[in-house]
């Protein structure tokens, strides 16, 4: 992120006095909170943090070796901002919005420091089409034209703290980002780009309650704990468990039009892993590479920690900015406690008085926060637009009662809870459906009746029953063997594994199971509803558990799963099943 | 070079000196005893009045009468070609009666955090010849895939025999490895030294040694300056680098110690809050680079404090790392060599480098089944405590024979054994074959008829 010195205000310097690892202290700095300053001979990038009397506290985003005291510091006057316009697609940044490609060609292949580079090429030309009229009124967050970014349109925007004023001129044509492309009647300028501090939400004319849902593509997921288009979600596990995964999935899949992938102290293998692997996946809607629609912002965990503590507000701003266009963005942080702790961190070398586990009073606020910012909303300009933000929380021990985990639940709507137990058994996604839940259910019925079927929510809880009661079987089943069950009991636990073994567990690496719509969803789930009345009824007619569990088609059913056209197989199969059934009743 | 007389106070590995010239944060400092003698050490907090020094050796013999020289640069490493063959002190000082090591270049040992964008993506898959390794939970260049183990397990047994027989098949290019251990017993390095040298891997190995009763502290550096030796063979060299660093349990135990020296607030259990990050950076430094030979591929071990996998230590390394290897303490007392439990064992990097044109279309699938079949056995194995074989059902007792025969001839096999890739999947439709074809609900049709023993050969198929 490159920050312009403000030219109205005249760059004070002042002086180092004090460095402690990733917070260093000056003298003689007229500074405001949250004001970009630059450290030392280098001019590393940090921010104001605190200020005590004389001294300004700052955390640096970059190395602090070798800094020594009574080097200059200077003040920008300006708060951490990210660069907005187009070539926000396809990019990878680091925490504080430098283009990682940039970062390669001038410093090679390892990130050393004092580079600065903008988040945007201020070179690349782009064709804006213009949308205003000369003596139109325009006013914050009107569309005054576009450029097709990538198979994405770039609306571009009046930015929401500017004034309303009339158009004189508009331009069209291939223009940098900051070239003019529109004046106003007083004489104001507008260029393509747009600064806005990242620790500031975006202003919205109304936020809304969500009533679509995102989907996912991922079954347990879009069938059983839904998330809201606008809705917030968090997915706590263990080491193991899935939580990259799935969050991965989701971006791959997710209907949304845009997708901001934060990577906050993870892993870099797991980056490049995203980063080989979008550019060649397509979106099941539109058929072009996912990349095309994607933010990645990468600031793995060994990178500076107070970088870390940025990127999730870079993440979201630069969401925000895509919401403000009418578009339906979802965002993924992974993870959410690599960014408290990064809090717990730098809160801990200024010396404040620690909460629970070390984290500093303030963490339930900022979280809570930053998942304010999610929201499906009318844009100041009318359009309606969403984000949704999805955390992953990496809970120490896999402890669900820990700060973090605990702050985030009180206030997101979905919970999807990873289970250690599962994942070892290689039931992936290994989201416990007895832990789980969503508070979108009710909101989002309309939706499921009119797109799905009528018939979904109630096939739904029926799954859900069966589930529920299978938990209390198998308590029984522990003491005293499966057998000694009553038979129409035996028959619910096979029903059950069934829900299980072909609905839940869907295969991430199998390229037809990967994604299954809401149409195959109803489908698999209503054959697996039909096998257990068909089952009951069997059962009722004498028929016992042990031949009803070697009924043929039930073996074929999973099948299902990996075959992209499945409709006729999947008649075959429910056909046979009917066969089957009636012969063995016949035979009772 | 000025020496300051300012010493004003020594806490643990901690000295505070006051009034000096502006100092550097992170410079080596040098502090000279009265008898001559050196004891190096590192700021960690600089300001006008007071810089605060950790000590990478004892604090014994260090007074207010010593003088304090800070060197103005940061802590570099000398690295060269030559110091392959080579045992050096967890300092970095030759202790084989060897001369000094004569350096190509100086690097600075933080080492820089490799840019996400540079990275080359892991994709060379690593035969380590154990089955439970490469047919479960496949190591592949670039990866970070420690070792978790408890106290008076033979995880070091399965470091060494990892070392030994990691290549890559059909591969010719160079490689060596890095060994660095942090507090171990001499007896526990004579005997990583005595195999090194049994097995010949010692000429093509950089050892650093810095044993129990080495200085702690000192324990800091001791993986950093493997690290950088290790990224100067590999991506100034083109090596294939294996760095096995053993035990972190010690250098984390060293980094409470100097985290309760400053005063620091701690996080869980003393530890500092800053152990993640500081973890991050050694783990981290492992990976490839687009477009250039060479690779950093990580096995730490670490021993769970009372076998417990949600310990700080091992928690956070686990969140860090792609996977695990867990060594069980069960298996190990059943009998069973190389005891590594499979269920919470997980090498995330796993799918990139098997499947066809790396390993065999079928691993995914023969893994994924062999685990859901091993977890279930497992599981009827308390069922069968209380209720008794009889009373399970056919299908129940067949997973329970599996269970079995898993451990016995899956997981058990010799400290000297080398299975291929070949054999490891061979073994695992084996044991497959021994439950009935349907189910196997998680391969597919196409590689049961191609793979299975009963369908294979035979005009019988499913």
């Amino acid at each position: 992120m490159e920050v312009k010195e403000k030219k109205t205000k005249e760059a004070k310097q002042g002086v180092l006095k004090r460095i402690a690892g990733p917070v260093v202290t000056a003298v003689n700095l007229d500074a405001h909170m949250y004001d970009v300053v630059k450290v030392g001979k280098e001019e590393l990038m940090g921010e104001v943090i605190k200020i005590q009397g004389e001294n300004v506290i700052i955390q640096v985003y970059e190395d602090t070796s070798g800094i020594r005291p009574g080097e200059p510091v200077s003040n920008t006057g300006l708060s951490l901002a990210a660069e907005l316009g187009p070539g926000l697609l396809t990019s990878i940044y680091d925490g504080i919005q430098r283009p990682l490609a940039v970062l390669v060609d001038k410093m090679g292949n390892f990130i050393e420091r004092g580079v600065s580079a903008p988040g945007l090429s201020h070179e690349k030309k782009w064709t804006f089409k213009p949308i205003a009229k000369v003596g139109q009124t325009v006013e914050p967050g009107t569309i005054i034209g576009e450029v097709q970014e990538t198979n994405i349109v770039h609306k571009i925007m009046i930015p929401p703290n500017a004034k309303a004023g009339k158009v004189k001129v508009i331009r069209s044509g291939d223009f940098t980002v900051d070239e003019t492309v529109c004046v106003l009647e007083d004489g104001r300028e507008f260029p393509m780009i747009q600064r806005w501090p990242v620790r500031v939400p975006r202003p919205v004319k109304e936020k809304k309650n969500p009533t679509i849902p995102l989907i996912t593509g991922q079954r347990i997921l879009d069938g059983l704990f839904p998330i809201a288009k606008g809705g917030t979600a968090a997915i706590p596990g263990p080491f193991g468990s899935g939580k990259t995964v799935t969050q991965q999935q989701l971006a791959k899949w997710s209907d949304a039009e845009i997708v901001v992938y934060i990577g906050c102290g993870e892993r870099g293998n797991e980056m490049t892993e995203v980063l080989t692997e979008f550019p060649h996946l397509e979106d099941p809607k539109s058929g072009k590479p996912l990349m095309e629609r994607t933010v990645l912002i990468a600031n793995t965990s060994n990178m500076p920690v107070a970088a870390r503590e940025a990127s999730v507000y870079t993440g979201i701003t630069i969401a925000e900015y895509f919401r403000d266009m009418g578009y339906d963005v979802s965002l993924m942080a992974d993870s959410t406690s690599r960014w408290a702790e990064a809090m717990r961190e730098i809160s801990s070398r200024l010396e404040e008085m620690p909460g629970e586990e070390g984290y500093p009073a303030y963490l339930a606020a900022r979280l809570s926060e930053f998942y304010e910012r999610a929201g499906l909303v009318t844009s100041l300009n009318g359009d309606p637009g969403s984000v949704s933000v999805i955390g992953a929380v990496s809970p120490p021990g896999g402890d669900f009662s820990e700060p973090v985990t605990q702050n985030t639940l009180r206030i997101v709507k979905v919970f999807w809870a990873l289970d250690a137990k599962l994942s070892q058994r290689r039931h992936f996604p290994a989201i416990n459906w007895l832990n789980s839940y969503s508070l979108y259910l009710e909101a989002l019925q309309g939706y499921y009746d009119k797109e799905v079927s009528p018939e979904w929510n109630k096939i739904r809880s029926w799954a859900m029953e069966v589930l529920q009661k299978e938990a209390e079987l198998q308590e029984i089943v522990q003491l005293v063997g499966s057998d000694a069950l009553p038979e129409a009991e035996q028959v619910t636990i096979e029903v059950a594994r069934m829900i299980r073994e072909i609905f839940l567990q869907q295969n991430a690496y199998d390229s037809v199971d990967t994604f299954c719509d809401m149409t195959k969803q109803y489908d698999m789930m209503k054959a697996i509803k039909l096998f257990a009345d068909l089952a009951y009824a069997a059962q009722l007619a004498g028929v016992s558990p042990a031949q009803i569990n070697a009924v043929k088609s039930k073996g074929e059913l999973p099948q299902i799963k990996f075959i992209k056209d499945y409709k006729p197989e999947l008649a075959k199969i429910e056909k046979q099943m009917d066969t089957e059934f009636s012969a063995l009743r016949s035979a009772a | 070079m000025k020496e300051y007389r300012t010493i004003n106070k020594i806490a643990g590995p901690l000295v505070f000196v006051e009034k000096t010239e502006p100092v550097a944060y992170g410079e080596l400092v040098n502090i000279v005893l009265f008898d001559g003698t050196i004891k190096r050490g590192q700021v960690l907090d600089t300001s006008d009045e007071l810089v605060v020094v950790q000590i990478f050796e004892t604090t014994t013999g260090i007074g207010k009468d010593s003088g304090v020289r800070f060197t103005g640069e940061t802590i570099k490493m000398p690295v060269g070609r030559e110091m392959l063959g080579r045992i050096l002190s967890g300092g970095g000082k030759p202790i084989d009666g060897g001369p000094e090591i004569v350096p190509e270049k100086r690097l600075d040992i933080t080492g820089a955090a490799i840019n996400p964008y540079a990275r080359g993506m892991p994709a060379d898959f690593i035969q380590t010849g154990i089955s439970t390794i490469d047919g479960t939970n496949t190591l592949v260049r670039g990866q970070k895939l420690p070792i978790f183990s408890g106290a008076g397990l033979p995880h070091n047994n399965v470091a060494l025999q990892i070392a030994r027989q990691a290549k890559v098949p059909g591969s010719t290019e160079s490689f060596a490895v890095v060994f660095a251990a942090m507090g171990i017993t001499k007896e526990e390095a004579n005997y990583f030294m005595q195999d090194f040298e049994r097995t010949g891997a010692l000429e093509r190995a950089v050892v650093f040694l810095n044993l129990a009763d080495d200085p702690a502290v000192e324990r800091i550096i001791t993986p950093r300056l493997a690290l950088t030796t290790a990224e100067y063979l590999a991506f100034e060299l083109g090596m294939h680098v294996l760095v096995i660093l053993t035990d972190m349990t010690n250098y984390c135990e060293a980094l409470r110690q100097i985290g309760a020296a400053r005063e620091e607030v701690p996080g869980r259990r003393g530890y500092p809050g800053y152990m993640y990050t500081d973890l991050a950076c050694i783990y981290e430094r492992a990976g490839m680079i687009k477009g250039q030979k060479g690779s950093v591929t990580q096995i730490p071990i670490l021993t769970m404090p009372g076998d417990d996998i949600t310990h700080p230590i091992p928690d956070l390394t686990g969140y860090i790392t792609e996977g695990q290897i867990v060594v069980n303490r069960e298996l190990h007392r059943k009998g069973i060599y190389p005891p590594i439990n499979v269920l919470p064992s997980l090498s995330r990097l796993m799918n990139l480098g098997i499947g066809k044109g790396h390993t065999r279309e079928d691993h995914k699938k023969v893994s994924d089944q062999m685990y859901a079949g091993y977890a279930e056995g497992n599981d009827l194995r308390g069922l069968v405590a209380i209720v008794g074989k009889d009373a399970l059902s056919e299908r129940d007792r067949l997973l329970l024979e599996f269970a079995d025969l898993f451990e016995n001839r899956f997981v058990r096999q010799g400290y000297d054994e080398d299975r291929s890739i070949e054999d490891t999947l061979n073994l695992g439709w084996d044991l497959l074959s021994t439950l009935p074809v349907e189910q196997l609900t998680r391969i597919d049709r196409d590689l049961i008829n191609k793979y299975h023993p009963k369908f294979k050969a035979g005009a019988k198929k499913v």
